[in-house]
């Protein structure tokens, strides 16, 4: 474990050298779990844990986005990337929700006003016994109380049916609940339904997919150029009367 | 308790097509008008970052803001009204423009057959053609009379356009060129024509050409950068009363706009109103403006709002038909249109909101109704206005949601989707109507409006009869797989957007026993009370209701001048 400084000359590894003085390893060990969870399996290694093949870990990143605003703790956070995944699978056509970074827009989303609605009318009664569903949203719990009651879900259906957490799960194992979440066959609570989360998280998937990478999904505008839509351009008056179809190049808002 | 300001010539509730029109036309003649608007000020310079469909179509950055005020919908009578708690089916905007701003920019004339409605069935087909509850009813001014006003709002805000060909159609001289013309614009004319249609290009209020109108205001053509409907336009090319009619009215140095003023109530007594009660968000204090003359220039929805809440005029009464203010609310039946899958790919990604073209072959009383149970129709259009990713992922029938087949498909398609769209007219019912609910209030603690409303037969035969057509189109325009509209329509459903066009709640009409407004838009219960919205439309036609509502502002700034000499009812 080196506590060596980086180019800058700013000390790296900052979560390890508080750990060690922390008190909570023990000869190296990591012992806390919430942390020992973040640091990664393998105390020692040198190597910063974003750079691992595969791992989503909060730290280290060079992309800004790429951390978390809203989700606490990394089980949550790979439930929602693997159910997005499948909404929104990689193909052949192209990356799919995890390569485009959608888990981490929907976190975003999820720590602003869209999560917290604030910009809904909130204010009771809230007459669930009224409710028909052409009548739309009417539960007091705002949609990032929705998802994570969605997540708990999935999770103990996933460990009901497979004894599995839902991201271990196989991909068809993981599309037949969420089939069943969108069939409204798994009770969430007497607040909120299986599918009004499901068409939370679908909508939030889509969004991931498209919206402008600023908003830390969409990563390298793969999601446009996949669907050949050209993102922010000032005028199209030269191509509008064109029989052809135009490829261009996209632009993103931070292009400007 | 409020403090009381200085007594001004008018108040403009609102500040958008028609709190613009009437400022400017009254300040140019000497008057002193304040504009209150309850949101913010804003220019072409905060559009430099508009191109965000996340923000501005997904999160609704213009609208009204819900958690302060909304309206709540029951199916019917027997039902408990729940809130709109976010949008869905039609979007309120907000700030100094209001819906003038986020509009495409598609501006229609209504129909001679439209202002006569009632007469006109009863002469074709006889009393018999109006089903039970149905209460349409001519609007106590005609077409002809009405066009002069029509007239200055195409003026004045640049509508570009071409002749309509369908013979019998009214015929407008259009200050500027038509849009250009795309690959499925033509693709729609074409088959439309082979079909024995009469396609011309949709009149649009995203300038052609650059163009200076009669108050000397000059803009810049459109660049159809497909950010239309939903954004402003960093351009100033879309008219909107910001670029057009505002810039008029500040110049005379008559004009006093305050912003972040919700107002809560009008003033009145003995039929006559003193000013309007209102509160300044930035501080939270109230202040009463005095005023000669009150414009309710609010959306529709918040002027019934305003009146019912300031007790003005006879709230409606669906039980007894008895009573104005409530009745008549109509909307647009959007649900007959049809979606194409093409083999080729188009530019869909380019557009301008008012870009397309469109037939009145089903409009209004064009074709027979003799043998059909609906009456009226819809224009019939392919709209260009720019597809974005986020909001268009139409797959073809049958098609999962999502998932691998839903993802490829998407794909396949984002390109080569073209749809044929209906704008169905809407006819007002007995109990389709709007009053105070009994249990959601505001941020003020004033009622929300309450909105009762289903589709009835009617609708549902008229959107079936618009699918097939949409659909026949489409396949004569060489779609190799077709989702046909209208074919099967539920109760009302407020979760997708559907159309931003609500009417009605406090109609105009030549009787004040069966409307709450004269032809001068001004209120038969309170004669220095003027609402020109779409609040005032007896029924909703095949078109978008701006041009209507931008001529009956005329109508009613015309009105205004004529109370503000010799006083009394103008009619």
């Amino acid at each position: 474990m080196s506590d060596k400084k980086n180019q800058n000359g700013v000390q790296d590894n900052s979560r390890r050298v508080f750990l060690k003085n922390s008190g909570l390893t023990v000869g190296g060990l990591i012992v806390g779990g919430a942390l020992g969870g973040l640091i990664g399996k393998k105390p020692g290694s040198s190597k910063p844990a974003s750079t691992e093949p595969g791992g989503h870990q909060m730290s280290n990143s060079s992309n800004p986005s790429r951390a978390l605003m809203y989700f606490t703790n990394q089980e949550d956070f790979s439930t929602i990337e693997a159910a997005a995944e499948q909404i929104f699978p990689k193909t052949d056509v192209g990356p799919g929700a995890k390569d485009l970074d959608v888990a981490y827009y929907i976190d975003h989303q999820l720590a602003g006003n869209w999560g917290l609605n604030t910009k809904e009318y909130m204010s009771g009664p809230f007459s669930l016994a009224d409710s028909v569903p052409e009548l739309g949203y009417q539960t007091h719990l705002k949609r990032h109380e929705i998802f994570d009651l969605g997540i708990q879900a999935l999770n103990s259906t996933a460990q009901k049916k497979h004894k599995k957490k839902f991201h271990e799960l196989e991909g068809d194992q993981q599309v037949a609940i969420l089939k069943d979440f969108e069939a409204d066959k798994v009770k969430l609570n007497g607040a909120t339904s299986a599918s009004n989360f499901f068409g939370l998280l679908r909508k939030a998937t889509i969004e991931g997919v498209y919206a402008d990478p600023m908003y830390g999904g969409n990563k390298d505008m793969a999601g446009w150029k996949m669907k050949n839509f050209p993102g922010h351009q000032m005028s199209y008056k030269d191509i509008i009367e064109k029989d052809s179809f135009v490829k261009m190049d996209p632009k993103s808002l931070s292009s400007m | 308790m409020a403090k009381k300001l200085p007594k001004t010539d008018i108040v403009t509730v609102g500040v958008g097509w028609v709190g613009g029109i009437i400022a400017s036309e009254l300040t140019k003649k000497g008057y002193k008008v304040v504009g209150l608007e309850r949101g913010k000020s804003r220019s072409t310079q905060d559009y430099l970052k508009v191109h965000d469909e996340l923000r501005y179509a997904q999160r609704y950055e213009l609208m009204q803001d819900l958690s302060r005020e909304t309206v709540t919908i029951r199916h019917n009578l027997k039902q408990k009204a729940l809130p709109y708690r976010e949008w869905g089916s039609f979007l309120f905007g907000d700030g100094l423009g209001g819906s003038g701003v986020h509009w495409n920019g598609q501006t229609y004339l209504f129909l001679p057959y439209d202002f006569e409605i009632y007469s006109k069935t009863v002469e074709h087909y006889g009393k018999n053609k109006i089903p039970k509850g149905m209460t349409i009813q001519d609007w106590g001014i005609t077409h002809d009379e009405l066009l002069p006003y029509y007239n200055q709002f195409l003026k004045m805000s640049g509508i570009s356009g071409e002749p309509n060909p369908l013979k019998g159609s009214p015929q407008y001289k259009y200050p500027t060129k038509p849009m250009l013309e795309s690959s499925e614009m033509k693709l729609f004319k074409d088959a439309a024509s082979k079909l024995g249609y009469h396609p011309y290009s949709m009149p649009s209020a995203n300038l052609s050409e650059n163009y200076t109108n009669p108050d000397n205001i000059s803009r810049g053509a459109c660049q159809y950068c497909g950010f239309c409907e939903r954004f402003g336009c960093e351009y100033g090319a879309k008219a909107d009363p910001v670029v057009t009619v505002l810039p008029v009215a500040e110049k005379t140095g008559k004009y006093e706009l305050r912003t972040h003023s919700v107002v809560r109530k009008v003033l009145h007594s003995g039929g006559k109103a003193t000013g309007v009660l209102y509160v300044d968000t930035r501080t939270g204090e109230e202040y009463i403006q005095e005023a000669e003359v009150v414009v309710l220039s609010a959306y529709q929805m918040n002027n019934v709002k305003i009146m019912l809440n300031s007790k003005l005029g006879k709230p409606y009464d669906p039980k007894t038909g008895q009573g104005v203010i409530g009745k008549n609310y109509a909307y647009q039946v959007n649900f007959g249109g049809s979606t194409g899958f093409f083999d080729k790919e188009y530019n869909v990604f380019a557009g301008a909101g008012a870009l397309g073209a469109n037939l009145d072959d089903f409009n209004g009383d064009f074709f027979d109704h003799s043998d059909l149970n609906f009456i009226h129709g819809a224009n019939v259009r392919i709209g260009k206005s720019g597809n974005r990713p986020i909001q268009n992922n139409a797959v073809p029938a049958g098609t999962p949601s999502w998932g691998k087949e839903f993802k490829d498909a998407s794909i396949k398609y984002a390109n080569r989707t073209i749809s044929v769209g209906a704008q169905g007219a809407s006819m007002p019912w007995a109990d389709n109507y709007l009053d105070l609910d009994p249990t959601y209030k505001d941020a003020f603690g004033d009622p929300l409006v309450r909105m009762t409303f289903n589709w009835k037969d009617q609708d549902k035969q008229l959107g079936k009869y618009l699918g097939e057509k949409t659909a026949g189109i489409l396949k004569e325009m060489g779609a190799s797989k077709v989702n046909q509209g209208g074919q099967k329509v539920g109760d009302y459903d407020i979760r997708n957007y559907q159309s931003t066009h609500n009417t009605g709640g406090s109609i105009m009409g030549a009787d004040p026993e069966t409307s709450a407004l004269n032809n001068y838009l001004q209120m038969w219960d309170c004669e220095n009370v003027f609402s020109a919205g779409a609040n005032a439309f007896g029924h909703n036609s095949g078109y978008n209701p701006t041009g209507t509502v931008g001529a009956l502002a005329y109508r009613a700034a015309e009105g205004i001048e004529k109370y503000l000499k010799k006083g009394g009812s103008l009619a």
